[in-house]
């Protein structure tokens, strides 16, 4: 098929706007932890955009979107960009030159693990995180994206539907997550000791870029300039405000309405619409995103005050329940009429397709917990996973990075 | 001499600093502090549920006053800093050995 120019400026400009998410979301995360470890935790969602930019292109794209093995796993026909050139690819994307669909999933790859270390922040060893990335990047991810994205894939074949990375990407970092907390333990001091927020603006401003990034996520997902595009551009952003704005009640209806919530919400309505919005009709996004504020909500009020456990900056909270409720609304408000590539939902009479997305929940959930908590134990067990006390009551800025974040004596 | 070194709420700064100006008081040196007393903090919220914070913000005025305005000072502070409810502060009164202007190189009483 000849390249649309068209379709192919939407999908480099989706891929930067996607780029910048990652950024965002290490501003997001920054601004939530003590001063001492915030540019430890800028550092370990940048660090993604080099460490992932780099694997992706030297075998992660083709062990994702290579020549399907078993419905499992992609060949390796386009190990370093074998073969992945200007000409449109004759089964992904075919408007548009095979590089700019590769660079697009590329950003996907990055910001997915970008996301876990929300989960281990303030007291993860810099130097085991780079390994485990790379490790999970190659174990986890690459087949996971083949599962739901690849031609063969047996997800893909099965019908789940994932429009832009709700098993892929949320549920996938969100579990992972929880693993890794299991492995890691809680933060020193947690939950006894007040864990402040450093600078609540700074996570204003990374959920801001966030929301306008996802535009790229989302709409890109339709990988053509058109209606498609459009209406999963609209539905995305009908879920974060509706999420928001659930958000900001909920608080408000504890003691008061929060900035840090609010903007939380945000987060947590993008990341539910994210597998629907090519899928479903833009105001289904009004429920999808409402419910995701809610789930996530009292999910965390359990997992964190209740439970105690110290998933740091709600990673399962916000991308592991937040996608579980994302995928399995998609197999209740998906409707062909927005996309003849979908398939009708519960409330359309097809049941089918809800068990569809739970096989999907339950099979991606399943593999990314068990090997994450395999890929991580192995990184303890030789080179340990967490920093010693010592570095860690000093934080990780100085002891990882030799560096602090507000320097000087002197205004 | 004496130093007398107040903690006061931050609110109450502008009506503290005016009273101690109409009595001519007009040197202080003023600090952002942390600290904790009978009040034991407050709750503040995190996304989903709530923490505490035991060491709250107030501010620090070290002024040095002859021994004689002393009870004019800490009168004119306590007048405008208090509201009745805890963690309105405390006020400490410190002998001071000796005062220099660094411009001057004056000292003692002159200096103040």
């Amino acid at each position: 098929m000849p390249v649309s120019p068209g379709d192919t400026a939407w999908l480099l400009l989706s891929s930067a706007l996607v780029m910048l998410m990652t950024p965002g979301l290490a501003l997001f995360y920054g601004g939530m932890v003590r001063r001492k470890n915030i540019l430890s935790t800028l550092m370990m969602s940048f660090v993604a955009l080099g460490l992932v930019g780099v694997l992706w292109v030297l075998y992660g794209y083709s062990l994702s979107f290579g020549t399907d093995s078993a419905g499992l796993i992609g060949g390796f026909n386009f190990l370093g960009l074998m073969g992945v050139g200007q000409e449109p690819s004759t089964v992904y994307a075919t408007t548009v030159p095979h590089l700019a669909f590769m660079i697009f999933q590329a950003m996907f790859a990055i910001i997915t693990v970008a996301l876990i270390t929300g989960a281990v922040v303030e007291r993860i060893k810099f130097s085991s995180l780079l390994v485990f990335s790379a490790l999970w990047l190659t174990v986890v991810y690459c087949p996971v994206a083949h599962w739901v994205w690849g031609d063969g894939g047996w997800l893909l074949n099965l019908g789940a539907l994932d429009f832009a990375g709700g098993t892929v990407v949320h549920i996938n970092a969100g579990v992972s997550a929880l693993a890794l907390v299991l492995l890691l333990g809680r933060r020193r001091g947690f939950p006894g000791q007040a864990m402040e927020p450093s600078n609540i603006p700074l996570v204003v401003l990374g959920a801001g870029l966030l929301w306008f990034g996802w535009f790229g996520f989302n709409a890109g997902s339709a990988l053509t300039a058109g209606g498609l595009a459009s209406s999963a551009f609209v539905a995305t952003n009908i879920s974060a405000a509706m999420a928001a704005f659930t958000w900001m009640v909920i608080s408000w209806l504890h003691r008061r309405p929060t900035v840090l919530g609010t903007v939380t919400g945000a987060v947590v309505g993008l990341v539910a619409i994210t597998p629907a919005a090519g899928f479903v009709e833009p105001l289904a996004a009004i429920p999808i995103g409402g419910i995701a504020a809610i789930i996530s909500y009292y999910g965390m009020l359990l997992l964190k005050m209740k439970l105690g456990m110290d998933d740091s900056l709600d990673v399962f909270a916000c991308h592991g329940l937040g996608g579980i409720w994302g995928a399995l609304a998609t197999g209740i408000f998906a409707t062909v009429a927005v996309n003849a590539g979908g398939a009708d939902g519960l409330l359309l009479g097809n049941g089918m397709q809800l068990l569809k997305q739970l096989v999907g929940v339950v099979s991606v959930g399943g593999f990314a917990f068990v090997a994450t908590w395999l890929l991580g134990k192995l990184v303890d067990v030789t080179i340990g996973l967490r920093v010693g006390e010592t570095e860690e009551a000093v934080g990780l800025d100085i002891s990882q990075h030799g560096e602090r974040a507000y320097g000087g004596l002197l205004r | 001499m004496k130093k007398i070194e107040a903690i006061i709420r931050e609110e109450k700064l502008d009506a503290v600093k005016k009273a101690l100006e109409e009595n001519s008081y007009f040197g202080m040196t003023v600090s952002e502090v942390s600290g904790r007393g009978k009040q034991m903090g407050i709750p503040l919220q995190w996304r989903a549920g709530e923490y505490r914070v035991d060491l709250l913000p107030k501010l620090k005025i070290e002024l040095v006053v002859l021994d004689e305005d002393v009870s004019v000072a800490i009168d004119a502070i306590i007048r405008n800093a208090r509201t009745g409810e805890t963690g309105d502060g405390k006020i400490f009164i410190l002998p001071v050995e000796s005062v220099v202007r660094v411009r001057t190189g004056d000292r003692d009483e002159g200096a103040i």
